[in-house]
């Protein structure tokens, strides 16, 4: 069993997955947008489907190949939890700063006022 | 619209991120070493965090406890290897929920155009180690930089 990461390291399988975004190909169209031999792009197609980033669907005599996106969107969410608890913690960060910023300028301020009198 | 720079290689055990923050170095190595910032920033909001021990020193310990509205807890500790004033802190870092995974923290900050950039990056075990770090249940490594794929989702969802 392939999995979706293991799917996405090969970067031509990205680009694969990039132009099956934009609709449905063939293989032959695969083939000539990357300018690769077609037992090369059918031997990605085979690990994308593997994968279950990608599906077929008959049609006649054609195989369109078409992406699936939901393994993509499982992916994203794995890590934007991840990205969602770090955002979080620095915008209190942010907030922290912005305030120790404004009592430090009242502190200097106050001096002033004293040094002044 | 996010500041946050996060960057997780599949099939590595660190991952890594960058952060503007609109303050000095000295302003942002305080908040990452004085006790009474840490408590108000480092947990997330529906938690109490408190600082059981903070000596920041070569050498020296942390253990900070975050508790629920249930009075569950959840304990962190490390250790501090070096501390550079305002630029650059190293830490171990372990949840003791899962002992003995420790990570090794690298915390930089350098000053940018006025403003702060914080660099840091965590080094696991394992790549199993880091997964389950960042997610809750990262089943494989993950071998490339997730940063395309950010773009190519956006656009499929």
């Amino acid at each position: 069993m392939i999995t979706v990461y293991e799917a996405l390291v090969d970067p031509t399988r990205r680009r694969i997955l990039d132009l099956l975004r934009e609709q449905p190909r063939l293989v032959g169209e695969l083939v000539g947008l990357l300018a690769i031999s077609q037992p090369g792009i059918s031997k990605h197609l085979r690990v994308l489907r593997e994968a279950s980033l990608v599906k077929v669907r008959q049609e006649a005599q054609r195989r369109w190949y078409e992406l699936r996106p939901e393994p993509l969107l499982e992916l994203d969410d794995w890590l934007g939890s991840y990205r969602e608890l770090l955002t979080e913690r620095f915008d209190r960060l942010d907030n922290y700063l912005e305030q120790s910023q404004a009592k430090e300028k009242e502190q200097q301020e106050d001096d002033k006022v004293k040094s002044d009198d | 619209m996010t500041k946050l720079n996060l960057t997780i290689e599949p099939g590595k055990q660190e991952f890594s991120y960058t952060r503007v923050f609109n303050a000095s170095p000295e302003q942002v190595f305080k908040a990452y070493t004085d006790p009474a910032a840490i408590v108000q920033w480092w947990g997330p909001r529906y938690l109490t965090t408190t600082i059981e021990k903070m000596e920041v020193q070569p050498g020296g310990s942390w253990r900070f406890i975050q508790q629920d509205a249930n009075n569950n807890e959840y304990a962190f500790h490390g250790v501090y290897h070096d501390i550079v004033s305002p630029s650059r802190i190293v830490q171990t870092f372990e949840f003791e929920g899962t002992p003995g995974h420790v990570a090794l923290e690298i915390l930089t900050m350098e000053r940018q155009d006025g403003k702060t950039l914080l660099t840091a990056k965590s080094i696991f075990q394992s790549v199993e180690d880091r997964d389950g770090m960042v997610g809750s249940g990262g089943e494989s490594g993950m071998r490339e930089s997730l940063d395309r794929l950010d773009e190519l989702l956006k656009e499929a969802a």
